[in-house]
């Protein structure tokens, strides 16, 4: 032995064999299976099973090479930890069989005929090409000196998209169309839209098969393809990732982050912890039934399943056990992946007691905003659930997280589509919806018009009502409520003035929401004008129906450079972002003096009063055109004209920084149905392109 | 088939050819290698691939070991990479820090 060699520890030699397997007691700590010096180490826990036996596989066998049952003196509490020596940690998938009572009057679902998932597997193999097991996952990625962006929350200009979605059409032109590499090829595209943050749909590991429908003209299955439906909440989805089949999903998927992270974009995970993949008592045993099921869900006194969800079950988030599981899921996403946030789905469940009932001080939401490995990430929450609980303003947020805000996104809706009454509505919306977050800044509200679940930006200025008969319910799915209006014909047209009318009204969209205080949401291809054919709740489609169609980047060039200008404008002025909402005066058709009464269709407002940055902004959802009175600009600034939608492309939207002085300082006209929006600065910086002289 | 690896070191590169299957059981021999050679302080690490016949993402991750263990400016340099095993390598990123050629004097 040399002298800087190590004493090899004492605690790395088995002790005893099992089933072949030389083992010892292992560690409780981390859960899962984690790789230790010579083996790996397996801790799971159940509070109610007597006895528990670790199953493993050689990878893609359909028969376990051996079952390892925990010795008594391997169980501490409720955690059994095995550390196995002598595995081929990479070709291995592994399970749990868990006995214990089968009393669903008291809550108990144990079945030791099937092996459970591990709750806590970093990795799940592809189901496409074997059965769906646990594995365990090697943290060796090479991060270099990548970390979470930490983007002020205000700055960020989200889009909302789906990973496989995104490339999977043939017309993506990547190499492995689908995947998160394919996903790495497009990062150009972000960049140049301007867009800093990404939101993946549900990247963790889920049924895509689950679905018991059949489109109801092909027979074809249909599909689960948005992903709502957790299987696996520490492994990404094995079948996103190219190299799935090397079982390095994992690495593909952090390159993905560093790559987003080297080109300034932030990335959120939607999460889904308000119900999980195993439904109600006629779902299938995936883990937390078959290990815990008393304790993992939420059940009503004589054992059935609380729905909150609206898909058979409801996860006990506020069980301190269980709270421990979400808890460690985010710090191993925030430090393991270098995820920079979080979008919780149904987040109104989180704030629910084990009966249901609504928490004054829910700990989950408290542990989660003041976790140190959490500090930087962004929370979002979805402030509403499936059983009617609306919290949008209410959630409780620990000056912590944000809201998805549901009423900007109605009352843009309504405004845009001709609706009276909303003016004043509408201008609240735009300051950062101080009557719901006053006390917390513009970046407490996530303002968006679209997203996935709903129409896309094309159909909401195309379809009036929903048209789901493809999903297989006979168009009983899907929102109702949709405020859409289809500008005179239900669907494809070739009639040009629908058609300029259509693209007029998704400019306006686009314009108010990027013009507005808080932080603006994009729906992926919604810049293009993406159709999903009024299909509002395309969930059940893998198919170009919800696919990228990268056509329309060439097709509908107007509109992506009219967003594309819209973004850089926003991030080239911080009062439309940061507030606050007192810095922001309202006028009308005469200038300091807004209309607010019912029947009033058009508002302006004037964002930064002060000697800096100003914006004027006028809406008008009439159709007719008005000639505004212009207050004043700041001293030594003239008005330029950044975007009016009513014009011809390219003139819709000028390159920010370039916008043409108007000529008539004191009036602008706004077009019918249209959205201009005026920047103040001096006459020198114009001429000298920014020059100072 | 059974793995060999054969490192010889000149002029500040180590060259090392593998032969065989690389996976998890034989990654740590080739991991022993790397080691050897950063302790060299060579400016090169060539591996000959072209007799490999199976690559596991254990292989992968040796690259990764490579690339960590070697001093910053070293170059690494693999040769007659089979084509799937040098798509892995590309989709998960690792080809922003290692250089493939098909032959050692291309």
């Amino acid at each position: 032995m040399t002298a800087h060699q190590a004493i090899e520890r004492i605690d790395a030699y088995p002790t005893r064999r099992i089933a072949g397997f030389p083992v010892r007691a292992g560690r409780p700590l981390p859960f899962g299976a984690t790789p230790v010096p010579g083996g790996v180490n397996f801790s799971v826990y159940s509070n109610n099973a007597t006895g528990m036996t670790l199953v493993l596989y050689r990878a893609g066998e359909p028969e376990p090479m051996a079952e390892l049952p925990f010795p008594d003196s391997f169980v501490i509490g409720g955690v059994y930890a095995m550390t196995v020596y002598d595995l081929d940690a990479e070709g291995i998938e592994y399970g749990y069989r868990a006995e214990g009572p089968f009393d669903p009057e008291r809550g108990h679902r144990f079945d030791p005929t099937v092996v459970v998932a591990d709750p806590y597997a970093r990795l799940m193999s592809d189901a496409r090409t074997g059965p769906r097991r646990s594995r365990v996952a090697l943290d060796d990625f090479d991060w270099e000196d990548d970390r979470p962006l930490r983007l002020p929350h205000e700055d960020l200009v989200v889009y909302e998209l789906h990973a496989r979605g995104f490339t999977r059409d043939p017309s993506s032109g990547v190499t492995a169309p689908g995947t998160y590499a394919g996903l790495v090829e497009k990062i150009p595209y972000l960049r140049e839209l301007g867009v800093n943050c990404v939101e993946l749909l549900p990247v963790f590991e889920f049924d895509e098969n689950d679905n018991p429908r059949a489109h109801p003209v092909t027979g074809e299955p249909l599909a689960n393809y948005w992903g709502y439906n957790t299987v696996g909440y520490f492994a990404p989805k094995a079948s996103y990732a190219s190299t799935g089949r090397f079982g390095m999903q994992a690495d593909e998927f952090k390159n993905l982050v560093k790559q987003l992270h080297r080109a300034g974009i932030e990335v959120i995970l939607d999460v889904v912890f308000n119900h999980t993949a195993e439904g109600n008592e006629y779902g299938p045993t995936i883990s937390f039934k078959g290990l815990d099921n008393a304790t993992y869900y939420m059940l009503t006194p004589d054992g059935h399943y609380y729905n909150f969800s609206g898909t058979g079950n409801t996860l006990n988030c506020n069980n301190p056990v269980v709270r421990g599981f979400v808890l460690d899921c985010l710090r191993y996403w925030a430090s393991e992946f270098h995820i920079d946030g979080f979008r919780f789905d149904l987040a109104a469940i989180l704030g629910r007691g084990p009966d249901g009932a609504l928490l004054a001080n829910p700990p989950l939401l408290e542990t989660l905003a003041y976790d140190p490995v959490l500090r930087d990430c962004k929370l979002i929450a979805e402030a509403w659930d499936a059983a009617g609980l609306y919290q949008v303003g209410s959630f409780p947020n620990y000056c912590r997280w944000s809201e998805w805000n549901g009423r900007y996104r109605d009352t843009v809706r309504r405004f845009v589509k001709g609706d009276t009454g909303v003016t004043g509505d509408l201008a609240t919306r735009m300051v950062g919806s101080p009557d719901m977050y006053a006390q917390r800044g513009t970046s407490a509200t996530v303002n968006f018009v679209l997203c996935h679940d709903g129409f896309t930006l094309n159909d909401l200025v195309s379809y009036n009502g929903k048209h789901n008969e493809a999903n297989g319910e006979d168009n009983r799915d899907g929102d109702n409520n949709n405020q859409s209006w289809n500008c005179g014909v239900e669907g494809p047209t070739d009639d040009p003035e629908i058609l300029a009318l259509r693209a007029r009204q998704m400019r306006n969209v686009f314009m108010i929401l990027l013009a507005s205080q808080g932080v603006p949401m994009i729906l992926a291809g919604d810049e293009v004008g993406r159709t999903q054919q009024g299909n509002n709740n395309a969930y059940c489609h893998d198919s170009s129906l919800t696919w990228f169609d990268w056509s329309l980047v060439e097709r509908n060039a107007d509109l992506l450079r009219f967003v594309r200008r819209a973004i850089a404008f926003r991030q080239a002025h911080p009062v439309l972002r940061r507030g606050p909402a007192s810095e922001v005066s309202w006028h009308g058709v005469r200038a300091w003096t807004a209309d607010w009464s019912e029947h009033c269709r058009l508002i302006a407002g004037m964002f930064g009063t002060g000697a800096g940055d100003s914006v004027y902004v006028a809406a008008n959802a009439h159709w007719e055109g008005h000639l505004l009175e212009l207050p004043e600009p700041p001293q030594g600034t003239a008005w330029h004209l950044f975007a009016d939608t009513a014009a011809p492309p390219p003139f819709d939207a000028h390159e920010p920084g370039a916008e043409p002085v108007l000529p008539d300082q004191t009036h602008v006209e706004v077009g019918p149905r249209a959205v201009v929006v005026l920047v103040a600065h001096s006459q020198a910086d114009q001429r000298d392109n920014g020059k100072e002289e | 088939m059974a793995f060999k690896a054969k490192m010889q070191i000149e002029d500040g590169t180590a060259t090392i050819r593998l032969e065989g299957e690389l996976d998890g059981r034989s990654a740590p021999e080739l991991n022993d290698l790397v080691v050897k050679a950063a302790e060299q302080h060579v400016d090169r690490l060539v591996l000959l691939l072209e007799e490999l016949t199976y690559m596991s993402s254990a292989g992968i991750r040796c690259l990764v070991f490579a690339h960590q263990k070697m001093p910053e400016d070293a170059e690494i340099i693999l040769v007659g990479t089979r084509l799937d095993v040098a798509e892995t390598i590309r989709l998960t990123g690792f080809d922003r820090s290692i250089v493939m050629r098909e032959t050692l004097e291309a």
